[in-house]
């Protein structure tokens, strides 16, 4: 990979940062109007709404490195799936108010330590969205953390949901610590932190979770692989049809 | 441009007053939070003469919040009303702000509306959750309860007194 070069790595690395929280916020959002109670559907709306807040600032960043004159709002609505970098584990189906509250753990764990170590990056841009980020994350670490521990902890009947939400959602969250050639050249200088130290942080604040939920970590497996390289399940496809149908109906709609 | 700003742009052409400036700026209201203004705020970074425009610089409280791009729009509005012909906007991220900067009389005005107010430098505490809880701004009892972290706004959470029984909002710390 001689070709890549510094802008096209962090091109391609705002876009994993960019479209994981878009594509979780948009998720999130599908919870306004649904939630179990008024409190939480609004607290669903408020992390959604953080969420995409820090999608617009990296994805503006993202349309700026790579200079082709798109904005965020091109990025955002205008691309297919083939071209969104998120994690999978973003895209992956709410299923009842447990599974959504175990995805958002696992993600908010590996959110919060990676916003924390990207306050330090060498791209001071980044490390100034970071440095935003890292306390959004931290609220919503704790929202998801405490209902987990309740959940977890709870009925008969909300324990075997999250047990069971937790292993289906387990094999995707090797992706959150997965390197490719974009996050190598920036680790080297200093933009993108070290993912095997990220993963060491994140497994302890989750390990801590699940023995206060009473929950038992899955055992180490095969994990699934390809959103940061564009391969989506075919839960993507769909999210994008809602989200983008305005702009792709009506292009160039104004609010 | 409006006639008004139109006129003062014939008359004080280079030097505008940044005190003037400010004083604009302390009537520009948070839209969310109507008595509190931007100033009370702290979300007013600095306030500059760039040859003769006046740059104003914002930061967002959080990074989705839905009412920063109407609070650059009332700025840009206010500075048209008082007369200043030219000037802009600027939007800066780092340092993150953090409801320390909140003054002590946006604080009182926060209370006085019923919103408990931030504790003054209590922002990584009160993120982990740790904070002590705040007193009731309806009654002043001491004996309140979280109902939910989150509110009715991106700022706020929802709590509840148990003396009075009133639920009330809480300014987040962050």
């Amino acid at each position: 990979m001689a070709t890549l070069d510094r802008s096209d790595a962090l091109f391609r690395y705002l876009l994993r940062l960019g479209d994981t929280a878009l594509v979780l916020g948009h998720r999130l959002s599908e919870w306004c109007g649904h939630g179990p109670v008024l409190e939480e559907d609004i607290a669903l709306a408020n992390v959604a709404l953080d969420l995409t807040g820090q999608a617009n600032e990296l994805l503006t960043y993202a349309a700026e490195v790579e200079g082709r004159g798109r904005d965020a709002d091109a990025l955002a609505f205008l691309r297919d799936g083939f071209d969104f970098r998120n994690l999978l584990l973003a895209e992956q189906p709410n299923g009842d108010f447990g599974r959504t509250m175990v995805r958002q753990l696992l993600f908010d764990a590996h959110d919060l330590e990676l916003q924390a170590a990207l306050q330090g990056s060498t791209d001071s841009r980044l490390a100034a969205i970071a440095g935003k980020a890292v306390k959004e994350a931290a609220y919503h670490f704790k929202h998801s953390a405490d209902w987990v521990i309740r959940l977890g902890d709870g009925t008969d009947e909300s324990h075997a949901r999250v047990a069971a939400a937790l292993d289906a959602l387990w094999p995707y969250t090797g992706e959150m610590f997965q390197s490719d050639d974009a996050h190598a050249a920036l680790q080297a200088a200093g933009i993108a932190p070290d993912l095997q130290a990220l993963r060491l942080r994140w497994r302890a604040r989750i390990d801590a979770v699940l023995a206060e939920a009473t929950l038992a970590a899955p055992a180490e497996g095969w994990m699934q692989a390809g959103g940061i390289a564009g391969r989506h399940s075919e839960h993507l496809g769909h999210l994008l049809a809602t989200m983008q149908f305005l702009q792709r109906a009506y292009p160039g709609a104004r609010w | 441009m409006s006639a008004a700003a139109a006129l003062a742009d014939e008359g004080a052409p280079d030097l505008p007053d940044l005190d003037a400036v400010r004083a604009v700026l302390d009537g520009v209201m948070d839209p969310e939070v109507p008595v509190l203004s931007i100033v009370d705020l702290g979300i007013v970074r600095d306030v500059r003469a760039e040859d003769g425009v006046v740059v104003v610089t914002l930061t967002p409280t959080y990074t989705g919040c839905p009412a920063t791009a109407a609070i650059r729009l009332d700025v840009a509005r206010a500075l048209d009303a008082a007369g200043f012909a030219r000037h802009r906007v600027e939007t800066v991220l780092a340092p993150a702000w953090t409801t320390d900067w909140m003054t002590d009389a946006g604080r009182e005005r926060l209370r006085a509306y019923g919103i408990a107010p931030p504790e003054a430098g209590g922002g990584r505490a009160a993120l982990l959750g740790q904070a002590s809880p705040p007193a009731c701004p309806r009654c002043g009892c001491a004996r309140t309860e979280e109902i939910s972290r989150f509110g009715s706004t991106a700022c706020k959470a929802l709590w509840r007194c148990l003396d009075c029984r009133e639920p009330f909002d809480r300014f987040k710390c962050i």
